[in-house]
């Protein structure tokens, strides 16, 4: 039988705000476990939460982003259970009224596996993103039997991003959660961080027969924290209910855990055992009211957003759908290209992609950096390229010339391109009396070669242009050396 | 120097007349000799008490001192005190330390004011008589073998034996207003977000709201002024301007409209004592006589007053107590298996009967399947008895009537029949519902018992409250008298 696999995700994003969704304590990550956990955070008697305005203003422009609807009025509400990280033993949640209903994520399937692939389009619906509160951490280790509690990260702001069942594979999922994940950080509402739980997601997987329309029973695959987890648990999960279906077995609703050390989910509560989390509306925090001003005033301050950029990037810079798709894969990509393109002039939009994603990404590849430390400022590879652009310097000699700004000659000044092109002398010869010059030089000095081309062995012409570049020390503009030398040869 | 006010005893310290530590030993004194036969206090520290009043007459000798500096006060085992013991009188918080102020707290620390100790109170203050305590059971100064009300029974009862001055309580569904009736007191519960309850234990959040105890309506006024104000850290603290309660005390009742509810009298009389009844109508005519004129009004919605607060106060304690887990502070079983082990008996050794009574009517209403049936019924509920008020006030300035159906009850009489217990509040409970400034004040006694009269205002009308008390307070002499003890 041809099985159907649907999928839907909930994501977490731990929100880019510098104290917590409810008290005055930092979230920055790493501190010594409990440094970050004041009286709110400990949950002492008689404690109250304060809503941050900052986590809101994260959800408002989530919400403007992926074209939902920020909700005029929502409510927080407390989702009660026991665990020893949960210090208030319920999470401060958003339940019946969230703060942003609908909207949608663009994903392309094919665009970033590899060039002049055709690109497939879909839109993830999503249902709803409300605000909560992160819990804290229990450790395991080094407690003689006991559990240690980390309070630090209780509090801290989440987005809870969740969508439609609208995945059909697990290359959709993995697709749509990059997508999200380049989104959240291309508007700054959170820095995405994988390795520190910044960015996490819970998978909701079913099959069903191809053409049935109902869905068939989901499970859900809890935190998974890297796009390759996604995938591997997915695929893992998808084919063992498929394999139990055929077997003739039921699929019962279950939370499941991936394993990475095996590949493998296995099942951590069924339905019976679920929780009633009892839900009901904070009486502590007042229902959050979001005015058309502070939208607007949200929406002003929105970059221009993935998407509409890389649609610009084709038609204002004529640029592959490639090109445009990885030049969008984040803000600074983005950025660092447009702002090479203004300092090399916009008809050099080709050079300048090639150079960001070739030789720049690389060298920082090579040396393991992210694009804001690079020592090649924008400004500086734009004058680099418009040098080439303009015939100044052969693409080879252009290397040299950006090797020399990677080690930071020219210091940061934005012309120091043509700083070094004049100070080693690099400026290409494209004077025709030049060439000719250096041309009859050659010759004369090269009777043996003349004759043996004129005897009609071609590689003679090779090793008189070799001879002419070596004499000119590499800067004739070669178009120019090889057609006048042709033109002297066969004249 | 004990049956001073407020107000004289500010006078009398910026006369030289006494200083603040001898006016905090006059009544630590007093505590150490008289309170082991009323249970007033859970916590008294003599040392902390006498070093704020040595820096209160510091404060004043540099001549910063202002109405309240020097003035002692008891104040409710409810409100957290940095370096204080702070029990909310439960096993669950019998050994913590708080380690910061409740923001009422910090307001009486920065006017000066000096406190005496914590007082009793029922545990997590659900109760109406003192009795669910973890510490023991306070006394009615009036009759040591009644209860003094609750759950603020401790400082209803330190007051009324002048083991204070004046002191705190919280009001959640008539915790100052009723235990106030009993031990014949003037307390003021305001409007809800008047006081800010940052570091004020929660029972049900939305209904909790602190105020003060004392002898007099002008007593309170002052007391209010102090505590009530906007603070961030409260979200549904009010955003007002800083308001004297004191300014109206003076004006002259003629033409003000009391509204009686027919609902309190004649037909819903629901049990009220004939004693108390005639104390209340004795009281009205006082009333008339001072100008005021008396209008029938209708709260239809009030006999659904108490199914809905036991719906609605339980759910939010449900969850506002699941913090008490053993895990971070307060009481841990000594003995478990496991972490859900540790859970349950730690929960089942450090709450009482009452507690675990509302947490498990709480859990229950808010279960999924349940939760319309019971929580949005009763926030409808909610939604009809606050439009009755509004209703109710377009016709009258303010609503009087009796403040409990009964006087003060005989200790262990109604600990075994919860349901008569909670009729205990059923005039004052509509009033937290609809979020109402209300008052109870000394209007006689009935066999030898106090009898308080209540008085419900619309939103912020504090200063309107007040103001009649106090009339009320200079035309009758109810409020000066004092229980013969000690």
């Amino acid at each position: 039988m041809n099985w159907e696999i649907v999928i839907g995700l909930e994501t977490h994003a731990h929100l880019a705000t510098r104290s917590k969704i409810f008290s005055g304590s930092s979230t920055a990550f790493g501190a010594e476990p409990n440094a970050q956990a004041n009286a709110v955070d400990l949950a002492l008697p008689g404690v109250l939460p304060v809503l941050n305005r900052a986590a809101v203003e994260c959800a408002i422009r989530f919400g403007l982003a992926v074209e939902g609807r920020v909700a005029r009025k929502s409510v927080f509400a407390r989702k009660n259970y026991f665990y020893p990280d949960l210090p208030k033993a319920y999470q401060i949640s958003q339940y019946e009224l969230p703060v942003v209903v609908g909207g949608g994520v663009a994903i392309s399937l094919g665009k970033t596996e590899k060039a002049g692939e055709e690109a497939m389009e879909k839109t993830i619906r999503l249902t709803r993103a409300h605000l909560e509160e992160d819990a804290g951490k229990s450790l395991h280790e080094d407690f003689r039997g006991k559990s240690g509690i980390d309070l630090n990260r209780a509090g801290t702001p989440l987005l809870e991003i969740v969508s439609e069942p609208d995945m059909r594979s697990s290359a959709e999922a993995v697709a749509y959660a990059r997508a999200l994940h380049t989104l959240v950080r291309w508007i700054g509402v959170s820095d995405g961080n994988l390795q520190e739980g910044s960015f996490r997601c819970d998978a909701n997987v079913s099959v069903r027969p191809a053409g049935q329309r109902e869905f068939g029973t989901r499970r859900e695959i809890k935190n998974l924290n890297s796009f390759r987890f996604l995938q591997q648990a997915i695929d893992y999960e998808a084919q063992w209910q498929i394999a139990t279906l055929e077997d003739g077995g039921r699929i019962e609703q279950a939370t499941v855990l991936f394993d990475p050390g095996t590949g493998e989910t296995r099942a951590m509560r069924t339905k019976e055992d679920a929780h009633d989390y009892r839900y009901f509306p904070d009486p502590d925090l007042l229902p959050l009211i979001i005015d058309d001003e502070w939208i607007e005033r949200a929406r002003a301050a929105m970059p221009e957003l993935p998407e509409p950029r890389r649609r610009r990037f084709i038609d204002e810079y004529g640029l592959s759908a490639y090109d445009a798709a990885t030049l969008t894969s984040s803000l600074e990509v983005a950025d660092y290209f447009e702002a090479a393109v203004a300092a090399a002039g916009g008809s050099a939009a080709k050079p300048c992609a090639n150079w960001v994603m070739g030789d720049l990404a690389a060298r920082l590849n090579r040396e393991d950096r992210a694009l804001a430390e690079s020592p090649v400022s924008a400004a500086q590879l734009g004058g680099l390229v418009a040098r080439i652009v303009d015939g100044t310097l052969s693409n080879n000699i252009a290397k040299q010339v950006f090797e020399a700004l990677w080690n930071g000659e020219g210091g940061n000044h934005p012309k120091a391109a043509d700083e070094i092109i004049e100070k080693r002398g690099l400026k290409q010869i494209t004077d025709a009396g030049a060439i000719d010059a250096l041309l009859d030089q050659v010759l004369a000095a090269n009777p043996s070669m003349v004759a043996e081309f004129k005897a009609g062995r071609e590689k003679a012409f090779n090793a008189l242009v070799g001879q002419a570049m070596k004499a000119a020390r590499g800067k004739a503009n070669p178009q120019q050396l090889n057609a006048r030398l042709r033109e002297k040869l066969e004249r | 120097m004990i049956d001073r006010t407020l107000k004289q005893l500010a006078q009398a310290l910026s006369a030289k007349e006494i200083s603040s530590v001898e006016l905090a030993r006059l009544y630590l004194d007093r505590i150490d000799r008289i309170d082991p036969r009323i249970k007033a206090y859970i916590t008294v520290d003599r040392e902390k008490t006498l070093a704020q009043a040595a820096a209160a007459d510091a404060r004043r000798a540099a001549g910063e001192a202002g109405p309240l500096t020097g003035i002692p006060l008891a104040q409710k085992d409810i409100f957290c005190a940095e370096g204080w013991r702070t029990t909310c009188g439960s096993k669950m918080l019998g050994n913590f330390v708080c380690p910061y102020d409740a923001a009422v707290i910090e307001r009486f620390n920065a006017a000066g004011a000096v406190m005496l100790g914590k007082t009793n109170m029922d545990e997590f203050a659900m109760g109406s008589s003192t009795e669910t305590s973890y510490f023991g059971v306070t006394r009615n100064p009036w009759d040591v073998g009644r209860v003094p009300g609750g759950s603020s029974g401790g400082s209803a009862a330190a007051v009324a034996a002048r083991l204070a001055p004046a002191a705190t309580g919280t009001d959640t569904g008539g915790s100052i207003r009723q235990p106030a009736a009993l031990c014949n007191l003037t307390g003021i519960k305001p409007t809800y977000g008047v006081v800010s309850r940052y570091g004020m234990i929660a029972y049900a959040s939305s209904l909790d709201q602190g105020g003060p105890m004392a002898r007099t309506a002008e007593d309170c006024a002052l007391l209010l002024k102090v505590m009530a104000g906007f603070d961030a850290r409260d979200s549904t603290s009010l955003e007002r301007p800083a308001e004297d309660y004191a300014r109206d005390l003076e004006k002259p009742l003629a033409g003000l409209k009391i509204g009686l509810p027919k609902e309190f009298f004649g037909e819903g009389g629901e049990g009220c004592d004939a004693g108390v009844m005639r104390r209340i109508e004795e009281a009205l005519a006082e009333y008339r006589r001072l100008g005021a004129q008396t209008v029938e009004v209708g709260l239809p919605s009030m006999k659904l007053a108490i199914p809905a607060y036991y719906v609605i106060a339980s759910a939010e304690a449900s969850s506002n107590l699941a913090r008490y887990d053993g895990v971070r502070y307060g009481y841990r079983a000594p003995e478990y298996d496991d972490i859900i082990d540790m859970y349950m008996k730690t929960r089942a050794q450090g709450f009482g009967e009452e507690v675990k009574r509302r947490i498990l009517i709480g859990t229950y209403v808010l279960s999924h399947g349940y939760y319309d049936a019971y929580y949005l019924q009763a926030q409808r509920i909610r939604r009809l008895i606050a439009g009755d008020f509004a209703e109710a006030f377009k016709r009258c300035d303010l609503i009087m009537g009796p403040t409990s159906p009964t006087t003060a009850f005989r200790i262990g009489e109604r600990v075994s029949d919860p349901v008569r217990m909670y009729l205990s509040d059923i005039y004052t409970i509509a009033v937290n519902l609809a979020g109402l400034p209300a008052m109870s004040m000394p209007a006689g006694f009935a066999e030898g018992l106090p009898v308080g009269l209540q008085v419900i205002g619309d939103y912020f009308a504090e200063a309107k409250l007040l103001n009649a008390a106090h009339r009320y307070q200079q035309a009758t002499d109810w409020h000066l008298r004092r229980p013969t003890i000690g």
